[in-house]
């Protein structure tokens, strides 16, 4: 029994952690290239700028004396968020409207969006150094063990105060944007123009207000991705720009330009890296004795040091066989 | 001829600029630089290939760069006597045959539908073939890498001439160019853009972690020279400053001689109707495949070009390091860097990509110490105003470097999109009036 609940906390518990931050990247990656049709790079530097600027709020807060009963970091998420919103508007003005404005190839806004990134990180590294930090300086992580109280078990299961808000968080994130694109007058338009821009255009949408509103969500999301994965884990310079790849093929595999799609593809992608790592002769302990000896203590798919390149198998499967992603993608 | 004015004018302007670096910075510095900026000029000349001539959208340069390095490292590495004295050499042939057998499985189950099995069934086998040939392979793979890294450590090298290593980066490269092409370039742009950094990425974590086959983070060094090093010149009897002026000058003369020749054939093939078959596929790969040209394979052609020059570029880089280390190679050191130098440079024309290498490096290079010089600056201006000095100044500005790099392809995106030396179009004589 303790077996399984080892692989209950290996796999389920971290695969749905992941997946969370996978999900909840994706989104952003997949609306800005269902709007402006290109592969958006920076998107893990605004998770990591979003990252730091929760993190600041933070440190003023602690200043001021407040205290709350959920972790600072998350408290002060919504401002954070308004903040990188605001961010991801102004890096659009000056970086990619001129850009378009000159009616630029897709190409072009990727190459820019590459120079966006190492400008973040630039800036990043210039102001908060390359040193790791922690939310949790102030205040204690809280760490939830239940004890499972039947079969024996000695062994609990284990999550964090930050990973149980992270899956509710991407859970009402997920809701919120279905209703969103389903029933509000700008989640229409955005549709509309991810499925035509032109027809969206003559149509009477007014695009340009499409774009902004899509930026503001997609730093919105950043932030909150990026705010809990630093929760999660700690912050550094380099927080997301190391999983900007398994974002990126999580988005690819759900189909480019498809928001469930890319929440799909997010959870795809998390549980395949854990249950991939995940050593599987684990869960054939208890059954040792009645099993011949051949059978190597070590089972698990691929060694914990490839993890990353799960996330690349699955993009390759993905873009041979069904090169529009499990959903069918946006078209361009 | 304002082009080649403009072009002729850039050339002086940057040999002016290497002049005044070494001035500044002394000779051995200067040498140093120009070593590793012919060398990443060599790279910007293979991505020029792939981008400017081909339109391919490569983003895992950093993958051929480290193969072109591995490669180097295994040819002209001396040899382990340690290992070829173990049963490693035996344990290494079982798992060649493992692989093989592994591979014989994938094929066949690939033949299937000409023997009538399809459908459903073709798919199941297919399937089945490679979890089979995995499982083979790993059942060898595994007790061998431990009992070489038990053992002898790594396999060590082949104690060739170091030419020969930069020739086999090339090679090697050129075959994994081979299977990446095979796989992604019938992808579109951006997909191609993310399969390719993906690849990238696989090539860092196989490398980074066979250390039976690469000594992995522990690192290998020293890697040898093709010419003598500053420790033979001291030995021959000059002192240690002018040592290593001979020592870089003669390296940085063999390194000329392959860049020179490297531009010499491109620019040919480039001007040859082989250029022109590529420039059309570029531009229209449509009208190209109705005229009859087989734009698949071009492409695999031109990707394969390109590749080969970047692992020549990345071995030579490797041995004028003298030490390989796979934990030392970044996306943005080896892949962004490069696509810089070609976009400001100049995409499509060669000259241009050789200037943006040159020019590229040594801005990538000098913005570390003039950023600290000015953080200095700055720092006393606050000092004496009474505010605190800036921290960790060293730090600090050797991450300016990287926001220098994005801000210079941003202006230029905005303000030179087609680089400081543009493609040349030739339009036919005959149409002006």
């Amino acid at each position: 029994m303790n077996e399984l609940i080892f692989f209950f906390n290996k796999v389920i518990i971290s695969g749905a952690v992941l997946g969370s931050i996978y999900a909840l990247g994706a989104i952003g990656i997949t609306l800005i290239f269902g709007i402006l049709r290109f592969a958006h790079f920076a998107h893990g530097d605004m998770m990591t700028l979003g990252a730091f600027v929760t993190f600041v709020l933070v440190a003023a807060a602690s200043a001021l004396g407040l205290s709350a009963p959920l972790p600072m970091g998350f408290m002060v998420l919504p401002l954070a968020m308004i903040i990188a919103s605001a961010m991801a508007l102004g890096i659009d003005k000056g970086f990619y409207a001129p850009l378009r404005a000159r009616g630029a190839k897709p190409v072009t806004l990727l190459i820019a969006s590459i120079g966006v990134t190492l400008m973040i990180q630039g800036l990043i590294r210039l102001f908060f150094g390359v040193k790791s930090r922690t939310f949790f300086a102030q205040e204690p992580k809280n760490i939830f063990r239940i004890e499972v109280p039947f079969f024996d078990a000695t062994r609990k299961i284990t999550i964090t105060e930050p990973q149980i808000l992270m899956i509710l968080v991407t859970i009402v994130a997920v809701i919120a944007l279905h209703f969103f694109l389903t029933k509000s007058k700008f989640g229409k338009a955005m549709r509309a123009m991810a499925d035509n821009a032109d027809l969206a255009q003559i149509s009477g949408i007014n695009t340009k207000l499409v774009i902004r509103v899509t930026w503001i969500i997609a730093g919105a999301l950043a932030c909150l991705a990026g705010t809990m994965l630093a929760l999660d884990v700690t912050l550094k310079p380099d927080l997301a720009f190391n999983i900007v790849l398994p974002i990126f093929a999580a988005a690819i595999v759900g189909g480019l330009g498809h928001a469930y799609g890319a929440i799909a593809g997010g959870f795809l992608v998390g549980f395949a890296e854990t249950m991939a790592v995940f050593n599987w002769a684990i869960l054939l302990r208890p059954f040792r004795e009645n099993l011949p000896a051949w059978i190597p203590n070590d089972l698990s798919i691929v060694p914990t040091e490839y993890k990353l390149t799960v996330a690349f198998v699955i993009l390759v499967i993905v873009l041979l066989i069904k090169p529009t992603g499990i959903f069918k993608g946006a078209s361009s | 001829m304002s082009s080649i004015r403009r072009a002729s004018y850039l050339y002086l302007s940057l040999f002016a600029l290497i002049i005044g670096v070494g001035l500044l910075m002394g000779v051995p510095f200067t040498i140093r630089l120009c070593v590793e900026a012919a060398a990443y000029s060599l790279i910007a000349l293979g991505l020029n290939i792939q981008w400017g001539y081909g339109g391919l959208f490569n983003f895992g340069i950093m993958g051929f760069v480290m193969i072109g390095g591995f490669a180097v490292t295994f040819i002209s590495v001396p040899i382990n006597v340690e290992f070829w004295n173990s049963d490693g050499p035996l344990m290494l042939f079982r798992v060649i045959v493992a692989a093989g057998i592994g591979a014989l499985l994938v094929i066949g189950a690939n033949k299937l539908p000409k023997i009538g099995i399809s459908g459903k069934a073709y798919r199941v086998a297919q399937v089945m073939a490679w979890i089979a040939a995995y499982i083979i392979y790993r059942s060898q793979i595994d007790p061998a890498a431990n009992y070489i890294e038990s053992t002898a450590g790594f396999v060590g090298g082949l104690g060739l001439p170091v030419v020969f290593g930069w020739a086999f980066g090339g090679i090697l490269a050129a075959i994994i160019a081979y299977i990446i092409g095979k796989i992604c370039l019938g992808l579109r742009t951006d997909y191609l853009a993310i399969a390719t950094i993906g690849v990238s990425e696989i090539i860092r974590a196989l490398i980074k972690n066979m250390d039976w086959l690469t000594r992995g983070t522990l690192t290998v060094s020293p890697v040898p020279w093709p010419v003598p090093k500053p420790q033979d010149f001291q030995i021959m009897g000059s002192e240690t400053l002018q040592s290593f002026v001979f020592a870089r000058a003669s390296y940085l003369a063999v390194v000329l001689i392959v860049v020179i020749g490297a531009l010499f054939l491109i620019q040919r093939a480039y001007n040859g109707p082989w250029g022109r078959m590529m420039r059309a596929i570029r531009d229209n790969h449509i009208s190209a495949a109705s005229m009859g040209k087989n734009v698949k394979s071009r492409q695999l052609e031109i990707f394969i070009f390109g590749a080969v020059l970047i692992g020549i570029g990345g071995a030579i880089l490797t041995s004028f390091a003298q030490i390989f280390d796979p934990g030392g190679y970044q996306p943005i050191n080896h892949t962004f860097v490069i696509w810089v130098m070609v976009i400001v440079g100049g995409a499509g024309n060669n000259y241009g990509a050789l200037f943006g290498g040159i020019f590229i490096y040594i801005v990538w290079v000098l913005s570390e110490p003039v950023s600290q010089a000015l953080f200095i600056s700055i720092s006393e201006f606050s000092t004496n105003m009474g505010w605190s000095a800036i921290p960790e100044i060293e730090s600090r500005s050797l991450q300016m470097r990287v926001f220098v790099l994005g801000l210079v392809i941003t202006l230029a995106l905005r303000y030179a999109p087609r680089g400081l030396i543009p493609e040349v179009i030739e339009q036919d004589i005959k149409e002006k009036p």
